[in-house]
């Protein structure tokens, strides 16, 4: 593990840095099994204890950045996980977490993750390290369409987090893949021509063996999708999270209103669905120590 | 051991059908010491091409794993990479979705610190382009093997080293091999040097397409039961990929997001320190490959300086020229990135006339030398013969050349 492969002298408790010490003694480091079954840094205490992202430069209000605290927050193991983002608005939030972070080019987040997942496999046979891609709709959709679909038909074990804002953000508003028809935004000037592009339908035609769609409506929720998506990408195969995060900034929602525009949306046509397969759904009922439903057909 | 245990994609070797007393090849090799086996051991001579060579480098060279997109004049050699998975010398290998997707994850593979093998060739290149210039920034040890061809339109398959071209400037370490010999030697020459923590780069072995890949040539080898050394992923110019430190702010490629003179800074001088790397490598490649260039009749007054096949054409060129009399020398670049600049001026510095034969359009090895040795040499530099799009080059054409080089510059 992390913590003893470096660890600090006693003699040097009294000035490591204060981030350092909240990490380990007040946040989620060390603080739990490892594989998820023993949460106890829990979203109901957030801000109570030291995240492992706390500071961004993401505009004020963003759901995007609520969203990817509490995946921090949601992961069963943070000393042993990497994040590869891609350009885009949530890396600005997720270069800054105490987790490491992969930053390729546009779109290549799910190729990067392939190797980078099996690289790790070799050098680390009885280390399990949990790789999870977060990206937005744009980076995942359009141009990182081919190595997002090829990643999950190879059934590559890790997860991927579409941080869906139906919208570039990053560029300043163009419409992408997964805005919904008719929508007018930039490069779209008489409405979005074509359907938002149904990424829950091919991952469910990809035969991922986990798939969740939410609006962080609901933290705790958040944290115990993305605690399952991962470890079923640790045992089974890959994982699928569509994440409803709205850009306040392009699609003019006043700030005080992004909580209630979330929980329109999810009632609207963004709630939560969980779609997993029986072999993810044997191994979370194991981990999870369920006892297992019968089958009654 | 991870083909023994487990891909993946959950699938170990035995489910793959081997069976359960399987022992991968590579456990039954012994690992020794890189210039022990560039100098030392005894070789055995074979008959073989370019791309059989490639396996055979490949064989020796530790690789944990390589990940494969056809494209000919390659497909050969990264179809012999997959029979070395099979029979366990290299650890892990799939076909890429493309070669965005292929070159994406062979970086992601060297971020985790293992050692990582690609191959292309021309067009898949430039596809490739955005993920291989992203390389030697996120100072990812890789080893491509680019089996050159014809790029632009009207597309075709031959060979042609214009692609190396587009390597020049992006801050990788580029060696250019004559044959199929060479084939088998700079690869695990440019592994070496490429994770040396002073380096922390990847390479490419740029070789002729079809001239090489696909004709047989002597290729002297070691014997396949030794080895390079493992890759260590902690020895490296930055931290490895494995959260295998203490929790702190960790971003292992620092994403310059504002626009302020820090981010500007911090841009420049990281690409200083890229391209510091490459010249700091030149010592390695020295030391691996008995120096940068080879040098035939260094007192001559007329040179030809070439590298790749062209080196083959200028040879019996020479060879030729000896027997009327005449004495030509010979400089072979084996090295493009790191540039040997101070050794071509060496070589070069009483010669009265340089020919630069090239297998381009570009004449881009000619440019390269009127650069670094403009205002230094009192040789005239001339740009030919070249010859691009599949086409040959005849030694007469070279020693037209010559003569006619003789006649404009007295
Ligand atoms: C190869 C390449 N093409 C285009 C871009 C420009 N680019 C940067 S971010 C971005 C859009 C990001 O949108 P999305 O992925 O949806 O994420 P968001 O910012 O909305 O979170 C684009 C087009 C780039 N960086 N690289
Ligand atoms: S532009 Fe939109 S998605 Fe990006 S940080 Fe601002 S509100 Fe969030």
């Amino acid at each position: 593990m992390s913590l003893e492969t470096l660890r600090p002298s006693p003699a040097f408790a009294s000035v490591l840095p204060i981030e350092y010490v909240d990490l380990v003694e007040h946040g989620p480091y060390t603080n739990r099994s490892g594989d998820g079954s023993k949460q106890t840094v829990k979203v109901t205490d957030m801000g109570k204890f030291k995240e492992v992202i706390e500071e961004h430069p993401m505009c004020a209000g963003c759901a995007m950045t609520l969203f990817i605290r509490l995946a921090y927050i949601g992961m069963p193991n943070p000393e042993h996980t990497i994040v590869v983002g891609t350009a885009g608005c949530g890396r600005l939030a997720i270069s800054q977490a105490s987790v490491p972070f992969i930053y390729g080019n546009y779109g290549d987040t799910n190729a990067v993750a392939s190797g980078l997942k099996r690289g790790l496999e070799i050098r680390f046979p009885n280390q399990k390290k949990d790789v999870v891609v977060m990206a937005g709709d744009g980076g995942l959709i359009d141009i990182g369409f081919q190595g997002l679909m090829h990643s999950w038909f190879r059934k590559e074990k890790f997860t991927t987090i579409m941080l869906d804002n139906e919208v570039y953000g990053n560029t300043g508003g163009q419409e992408s893949g997964m805005t919904n028809h008719g929508k007018v935004l930039k490069m779209a000037p008489r409405g979005k021509f074509g359907d938002k592009i149904d990424a829950l339908g091919l991952a469910k035609v990809a035969g991922v063996d986990y798939i969740a769609r939410l609006a962080p409506t609901n933290p705790a929720r958040v944290a115990r999708t993305v605690r399952r998506a991962i470890m079923v990408a640790r045992e089974v195969g890959h994982s699928y999270i569509q994440a409803y995060t709205s850009c306040n900034i392009e699609y003019s929602i006043p700030t005080p209103d992004v909580m209630k525009d979330a929980f329109e949306i999810e009632k609207e046509r963004y709630g939560f669905e969980e779609i997993v397969s029986p072999e993810a759904k044997a191994y979370l009922d194991e981990v999870e120590k369920k006892p297992k439903t019968k089958k009654t057909d | 051991m991870a083909n023994v245990k487990g891909s993946s994609v959950c699938r170990t070797a035995v489910d793959e059908g081997k069976p359960a007393d399987w022992v991968p090849g590579g456990e039954k090799q012994t690992v020794v010491d890189p210039m022990e086996m560039f100098h030392k051991l005894p070789r055995e001579k074979l008959f073989i091409t370019g791309s059989e060579a490639a396996r055979e480098s490949m064989r020796r060279a530790n690789i944990d794993i390589a990940i494969a997109y056809p494209i000919t004049p390659q497909s050969e050699s990264m179809q012999q990479a997959g029979y070395l998975y099979d029979e366990g010398y290299i650890k892990e290998y799939y076909r890429g979705e493309e070669e965005i997707g292929t070159f994406s994850a062979i970086s992601g593979a060297s971020r985790a610190g293992v050692r990582a093998l690609t191959a292309t060739s021309g067009p898949g290149l430039m596809r490739g382009m955005e993920a291989i210039s992203s390389w030697p920034g996120a100072r990812t040890p890789i080893i491509m093997l680019n089996m050159c061809r014809v790029i632009n339109t009207p597309l075709a398959i031959q060979p042609d080293n214009i692609e190396m071209s587009f390597l020049l400037n992006t801050g990788i370490l580029l060696l250019h091999a004559e044959n199929q010999q060479d084939f088998y030697d700079y690869p695990l020459a440019a592994i070496m040097a490429s994770e040396q923590v002073d380096v922390t780069l990847p390479a490419v072995v740029s070789v002729d397409g079809f001239f090489c890949t696909h004709a047989r040539g002597p290729v002297e080898v070691t014997p396949e039961e030794f080895k390079l050394p493992p890759r260590d992923g902690w020895r490296s110019a930055v931290p490895a990929m494995d959260n295998e430190n203490p929790p702190a702010r960790i971003s292992r490629d620092a994403p310059i997001q504002k626009s302020n003179f820090i981010s500007y800074h911090m841009h420049a001088s990281w690409q200083q320190e890229v391209f510091a790397a490459v010249e700091r490598s030149a010592k390695y490649f020295d030391k691996y490959l008995g120096g940068l260039i080879e040098v035939v009749n260094p007192d001559a007054e007329d040179f030809i300086i070439a590298s790749g096949c062209a080196v083959s054409q200028a040879r019996e060129a020479v060879r030729q020229e000896g027997e009327q009399g005449r004495t030509v020398g010979l400089v072979k670049v084996k090295s493009i990135r790191p540039f040997p600049t101070e050794q071509i001026f060496e070589a070069v510095k009483g010669a009265k006339r340089i020919l630069v034969p090239e297998f381009n359009q570009a004449g881009w090895l000619h440019k390269e030398l009127c650069a670094v040795l403009y205002g230094r040499c009192k040789a005239v530099i001339k740009d030919g013969p070249r010859v691009f799009g599949g086409m040959t080059m005849p030694t007469e054409m070279i020693m037209e050349w010559l003569a006619e080089f003789r006649k404009e510059v007295k």
